[in-house]
């Protein structure tokens, strides 16, 4: 029995610890305004009053609490990236993730599971090696492995030779996590609450005030708020409310689909992706098979679900696992994804002036979050970007400087 | 102990057919007809698994399959629901997550400690000091799930089935058979879906005050119009009336104009303390069991009653010999219902303003607390005992709205009848009656269902008749009780089962922080296990409304998704068809012994031989084509026709190239570009008309392309007409020095160098089969390329083989034409490019026409080639002859940056050297300069750019 749990057994009231602080009145002006209360959202406002002592900020949500992309994500932490830029960024990530748990007294339940990409055609295995490569030339772990040491990582997986796709090597990424997604989102909002930032849900943004090219401030279902500086971090709307701002952005949304399957007795150890068979599962904590496969076909600002997902998918899953045909799907959703031409986020300076964007997540936004964070609230407490988010630039699309990554993405697309 | 009725009740079961089947290794004697679960039941058995966090004891709940307290164990299959299994005989059935026995769990005792696991203890443990997670992870991931998979099994057969409807109605109670009756009577074909094998849903165990149903479900039967899934669960809507249907191994897949949704509602059990245990039921799962199965619940019972349910509940009981010792009713002043007197003449002893505030026992119920009510949710302290081995509650219902809500509509709630509620016309297309409604009057429920099959009648055309009429009272009130939650101050007061959740979990999880009802639900788990909060919803929003000091309505609820129940991996992949694509030649190849390698959806011969002789396999048939002859499939390969006067001008605008002055009979290459400028995909354009050319694509990318010159041509609505002709062509490329001397005497076209000559096209015959012939030189030697048509393939390629044979022909495959083309320093796009590469990076400069006005792409090159390169393809060398062969996507490096990657790599046995492709620094890209491969083990390798092609570098022999 851990001793953190005692108290509760020994109390005769529950002691409380109030991680979130009930909903207050709006006051008429922020240092710092944070739209969206997600992962994201909620570390930025966590780093801006811990690292930065920036405590006047409000986070705003039209919904509740991480209940964005952060609550629908399959919560995958991983490095494994193809570009220098991608890879030093998202270290950086799994850097943080690794120490979270005790930085923000708040176990997310960290869980370095290993991370296999298979591939199943010879031009997979080459950009698995193409990947491995640069993770071990950048210092991440990663490495192309064969059928053997597979087998020794995964057991249960079809490796023979008789299936449609043969797996024929895959990436393998030690560092490869999960963690529960929600109690990151919590875990920072409630260190970040601490110190008095003020979180405000069902509050809907519904639009920019800008003077002279600058953010002044953000007009809400609940009045007016001036505010000094603006982070936008709506993952799934970014287009919208960049819209409200008055600029557009080079982003598709398109719903990503997932589902779970009932709780089962662990089996799975590792993480398992394949891009060939449009598939990718974990096994919680909780024994659920947390599986997702490529994105939907057609943009949608929606997240209703489909049948022909879990068709598909659940075809796939039983390629990797043929055991698992009398297995059940117990839940599906679907979360927004908004796609950038180069698969790469889109971080820094909009062309609103103290208007800072966090946006362009696709599918690849959770794993981002400490990374993000951090460095979104050191850009509006210093006024810079720092250099490892330049690569992430808006401006990258009309300078044609994209940061490609199309070949790290998990999802189909 | 048969618990099973005397009195010939039960009708689903067939007394004269016994079934045996084990349950935790113990024989278990049951009827045809019955569930796993009530033929245990029949047997006084009821723990049939333990709880998923307190190992607690769990027995059936509703006897309707919608509890997860009965998921057991099959040897093959985790998680099922006892409740719906049908027994056989031989069936091996266990119960779920337990250490050493069922009955004596060692894990059980976790129950014990429960005070030190309060709601979110996961999140506030476990990760101090530092590293410690490591540890407990492993013991919690243990801890957790339920069923276990058997790695060994392999899934049995599962189909689907596509189904069309005028109607569908969801769910074969009194609603959903009157409204299928009615809009079948307007000459609507219906589909019924019902989850029980026989329909009639609460008609066949509820207890009414008269037969207003009778024959209702006979008339069903006996109706033409009508199709009935019967024993089949809709586990799903989604959008256009699209449903998802389970019945046994086969998946449906509906499509319906119309839906009704009459699924009925689910009775909600009442919170006092240990009201998990095994042995306490809602009221209908007594009826059910009674009524369906014969079976006799217990011996002595106590209901627990807040509507007229419970009271017949406790007749049901009393006409089935079971001695009901108390009917406690939560009203102080209920007043008197159809069943009153009744109850009154059994002699039922009835207990108002009371409640259970606890039930007794260790693995079943063997006697309560009766308290009086002294406050809402407030019990007396002390109250009287009365033994019992079944208690029954009929304190309300939640609809089961699953299907409305996988619509997008929020259920509300009702602070009157302290309902939730969906219904009437939901949204074009989809309505609900009967109780799901709050419908809970039967004669209600059949005029709503009347009223539904009506609309749906009009909604189509037809002619229906008058709307029939629905009365006011639906019989909504006096149902549900307003607060039947009894918090216990030694806690065990579960609010979910499928979670050990209980009230004061709720609670704190509020006091945390975790206000809204989303946050309540992720932060306890309330709602999230396998039942999905199926019996937790609706006092988790009455708790959650309290404790923040708002409606219930405000407070809302939580998404429900589909599956309504849950699907089997295996039935949602049905038989799992993954296209596959064979070219016309394939059964060549595998006579010939070819090892086979996916490509795209196509299967190729990767080379022709034994995968232990790869390598000199593939050297053999290099060696071939340079000196000898070879033939390869090329059938995969792209094939688009273009036709129309604006043929060339869409070519010109699609690819880099310049194609307009292009000439009859000639080939030229083309080279495409997506709008950022990077490669997407070559081939070549043959002009067999002013107006007509044959595009090849590669393997890969042709679809696309295809899908790429659609949308163009969309845009630019230029006169031009673009189809996909991949399939009914085969390709054959026949090369090297001795290709003519064997086309020759097959083919009807002078193919002396002058009459056709390199990057020629010509239309002849070979072997008097119909055929396009294109001189083109991908491997670098002299070669034909003859597409002919699809169904002729293999004529053609035997009559090659044939000819060929005095000059020692030989098949090479894809691997051998990768080291030829690599040789020839040709590129592989999607290899020896990446998703962003440009023409200029990749040194194809030339294939691109700089004086037409507009391609696309051009645009995007321009801009990038203003900043200048970033990198660039060469051809290398190694240094060292003896260093190891870097593979493909090592990596160039200088220090810590990395200007490029080995694109392509081999050593070649023309040359005798190691050859091939990388991407360098620009400044690393004169010929002679030298730069560092990272190779395995970290070992750099240095290599030296040289001029391509590495192979007959004046382009003599594929001229010849």
């Amino acid at each position: 029995m851990p001793f953190g749990l005692i108290k509760y057994g020994f109390n005769k009231e529950y002691p409380a610890r109030v991680d979130l602080p009930p909903a207050c009145d709006l006051k008429d002006s922020y240092d710092v305004v944070i739209v969206g209360g997600g992962g994201h959202g909620c570390a930025a406002a966590y780093y801006l009053a811990t690292e930065h002592g920036i405590t006047d900020v409000a986070v705003l949500d039209k919904g509740y609490l991480g209940g964005g992309n952060t609550a629908r994500n399959t919560a995958i932490i991983r490095a494994n990236y193809l570009t220098p830029d991608g890879v030093n960024f998202y270290a950086e990530s799994v850097g943080l993730y690794k120490e979270l748990s005790n930085a923000l007294d708040y176990n997310i339940m960290y869980s370095e599971r290993g991370h296999l990409t298979l591939a199943h055609t010879d031009s997979a295995v080459r950009t698995m090696r193409w990947r491995a490569e640069v993770n071990k030339h950048l210092g991440v772990e990663s490495e192309l492995i064969f059928a053997d040491e597979i087998a020794r990582l995964c057991p249960t997986l079809d490796l023979s030779d008789d299936v449609r796709f043969p797996v024929l090597a895959a990436l393998y990424h030690p560092p490869g996590s999960i963690a529960r997604h929600d109690a990151v989102a919590w875990g920072y909002a409630a260190g970040a609450a601490r110190h008095g930032v003020e979180f405000h849900q069902k509050t809907e943004v519904t639009g920019i005030v800008k003077e002279a090219g600058r953010v002044v401030a953000v007009e809400t279902e609940r009045g007016t708020v001036k505010c000094g500086q603006v982070i936008q971090a709506v993952a799934g709307s970014s287009s919208l409310v960049a819209r409200m701002a008055g600029f557009k952005l080079p982003i598709r949304t398109i719903p990503l689909q997932a589902c779970v399957s009932q709780p089962l007795k662990p089996f799975l150890d590792p993480i398992i992706v394949s891009g060939s068979l449009h598939a990718y599962v974990s096994q919680s904590a909780r024994g659920e098979l947390v599986m997702g496969g490529s994105t939907d076909p057609y943009p949608l600002y929606g997240t209703r679900s489909s049948l022909d997902f879990k068709e598909g998918l659940m075809a796939h899953m039983l390629e990797l696992f043929p055991f698992l045909g009398e297995v059940k799907v117990l839940r599906q959703w679907a979360g927004m994804a908004d796609m950038t031409p180069d698969f790469s986020p889109v971080m820094g300076e909009t062309p609103v002036e103290n208007y800072w964007l966090d946006a362009g997540w696709g599918t690849w936004g959770f794993k981002a979050t400490p990374v993000c964070g951090k460095r979104m609230a050191e850009t509006v407490a210093t006024g810079r970007v720092p250099d490892i988010l330049q690569p992430f630039r808006l401006s990258r699309f009309e300078e044609f400087d994209q940061v490609g990554e199309k070949g790290a993405a998990s999802v189909g697309h | 102990m048969t618990m099973r009725l005397a009195n010939g009740a039960g009708s689903l079961i067939d007394r004269e057919k016994p079934v045996a089947f084990t349950f935790e290794g113990q024989t278990i004697e049951g009827l045809e007809g019955d569930t796993v679960a009530s033929a245990l039941l029949a047997n006084d058995i009821w723990t049939l698994s333990r709880s998923f966090k307190y190992h607690r004891p769990r027995g059936p709940l509703t006897m309707a399959g919608h509890d997860a307290n009965t998921l057991v164990q099959l040897p093959d299959e985790p998680n099922v629901l006892a409740d719906r299994l049908p027994i056989a005989s031989g069936l091996t059935v266990k119960g779920q997550n337990y250490a050493g026995s069922l009955a004596r769990d060692r894990r059980s005792l976790i129950g014990t400690v429960g005070g030190f696991l309060p709601v979110g203890f996961y999140y506030r443990s476990f990760y101090k000091p530092r590293g410690a997670w490591k540890v407990w992870e492993p013991i919690v991931r243990d801890f957790a799930g339920l069923g276990r998979v058997n790695v060994d099994s392999r899934h049995g057969y599962y189909d689907k089935q596509y189904l069309f409807a005028d109607l569908a109605v969801v769910g074969g109670g009194p609603a959903g058979l009157s409204a299928t009756l009615e809009a079948s009577r307007a000459g609507l074909e219906v589909i019924l879906i019902d989850e029980m094998p026989a329909i009639g849903g609460a008609l066949n165990f509820a207890r009414f005050v008269n037969g207003h149903a009778d024959g209702l479900a006979d008339a069903v039967g006996s109706d033409p119009n009508i199709q009935v899934l019967s024993g089949a669960t809709c586990t799903g809507w989604f959008a256009d009336n699209w449903l998802a249907v389970v019945r046994g191994n086969r998946f449906y897949k509906l499509r319906a104009k119309q839906v009704a949704v009459a699924t009925g509602a689910i009775e909600q059990p009442m919170v006092f303390r240990n009201n998990d245990l095994p042995g306490v039921v809602v009221g209908s799962a007594a009826q059910r069991l009674i009524r369906l199965y014969g079976v006799k619940p217990g011996t002595r019972a106590v209901v627990v009653a807040a509507n007229a349910d419970g009271y017949g509940v406790a007749l049901d009981l009393h006409d089935a010999g079971v001695d009901v010792a108390a009917l406690v009713d939560l009203r102080h002043d209920a007043s008197p219902c159809h069943f009153s007197d009744q109850v009154r003449d059994a002699g039922i002893r009835v207990v108002a303003g009371h409640a259970v505030s606890e039930a007794h026992g260790r693995d079943r119920v063997t006697g309560v607390t009766v308290a009086a009510i002294v406050g809402e949710g407030d019990c007396a302290p002390s109250g009287e005992r009365i033994d019992c081995d079944l208690l029954c509650v009929s304190v309300g219902y939640a609809p089961a709205a699953g299907l409305i809500c996988h619509t997008g509509i929020k259920l509300g709630y009702d602070g009157d009848t302290h309902m939730f509620t969906a219904g009437g016309t939901l949204r074009d297309g989809l309505m609900a009656s009967g109780s799901v409604t709050g419908a809970h009057a039967l004669e209600a429920a059949l005029a709503q269902g009347r009223r539904a099959g009506w609309a749906a009648a009009k909604a189509l055309g037809a002619n229906p008749g008058a709307e029939p009429a629905v009365p006011n009272d639906l019989g909504n009130r006096g149902v549900n009780h307003p607060w039947p939650i009894f918090p216990h101050p030694k806690g065990r007061d579960f609010i979910d089962f499928d979670e050990d959740l209980t009230v004061r979990d709720i609670k704190n999880a509020i006091a945390d922080g975790y206000s809204e009802i989303e946050l309540v639900k992720r932060f306890s788990t309330v709602g999230m296990g396998p039942s999905q909060g199926r019996h937790s919803a609706l006092n988790t929003a009455r708790l959650t409304a309290k404790a923040t000091g708002r409606d219930v309505a405000k407070v809302g609820t939580t998404t429900v998704r589909p599956p309504l129940l849950p699907e089997k991996f295996a039935a949602l992949a049905g038989r799992a068809f993954t296209p596959e694509r064979l070219t016309p030649m394939h059964y060549r190849h595998k006579d010939l012994g070819a090892t086979m390698m996916v490509a795209g959806s196509w299967w190729r011969p990767a080379f022709y031989g034994d995968p232990a002789s790869r390598e000199e396999t593939i050297r053999e048939e290099a060696l071939a084509v340079r000196n000898g002859v070879g033939l390869i499939d090329v059938s995969t390969l792209g094939g688009l026709e273009v036709r129309g006067p604006d043929a060339a001008e869409f070519l010109n605008r699609v690819y880099t190239f310049a194609y307009t002055k292009q000439p009859v009979g000639r080939s030229r290459y083309v080279l495409m570009t997506d709008r950022t400028g990077a490669i997407v995909d070559d081939g070549v354009a043959c002009r067999l008309h002013d107006n007509h050319f044959y595009v090849t694509a590669t393997t890969g990318g042709v679809d696309a392309v295809y899908r790429q010159m659609l949308w163009w041509n969309a845009q630019w609505r230029l006169d031009v007409d673009v189809a996909n002709v991949t399939a009914a062509y085969a390709g054959i490329n026949i090369a090297g020095p001795y290709a003519r001397a064997v086309l020759a005497p097959l083919c009807d076209l002078d193919l002396g160098a002058e009459a056709f000559p390199y990057m020629g096209v010509r239309t002849g015959t070979v072997a008097g089969v119909p055929a396009r012939l294109l001189r083109v030189g991908f491997v670098g030697e002299l070669g034909y390329e003859i597409h002919v048509p699809s169904s002729c393939g293999e004529v053609v390629w035997d009559a090659l083989m044939a000819a060929g044979a005095e000059h020692g022909i030989r098949p090479f495959g894809v691997e051998a034409q990768r080291l030829l083309r690599l040789e020839k320093g040709h590129i592989i796009v999607g290899q020896d490019s990446d998703g962003l590469t440009h023409p200029y990076e990749a040194g194809m400069a030339w294939a691109i026409g700089r004086k037409k006005p507009f391609f696309v792409g051009g645009r995007s090159i321009e801009i990038q080639m203003k900043r200048g390169l970033a990198r660039k393809l060469v051809g290398f060398t190694l240094v060292d002859p003896n260093a190891p062969i870097p593979e493909e996507c090592h990596l160039v490096v200088r220090g810590k940056e990395i200007p490029g990657r080995v694109t392509s790599c081999s050593y070649s046995p023309t040359l005798e050297k190691v050859i091939g492709l990388a991407y360098v620094a620009p400044d690393q890209a004169e010929i002679g300069s030298e730069f560092d491969i990272k190779v395995d083990g970290g070992r750099l390798v240095k290599a030296v750019v040289v001029p391509l092609p590495f192979y007959d570098p004046d382009n003599q022999r594929q001229a010849m």
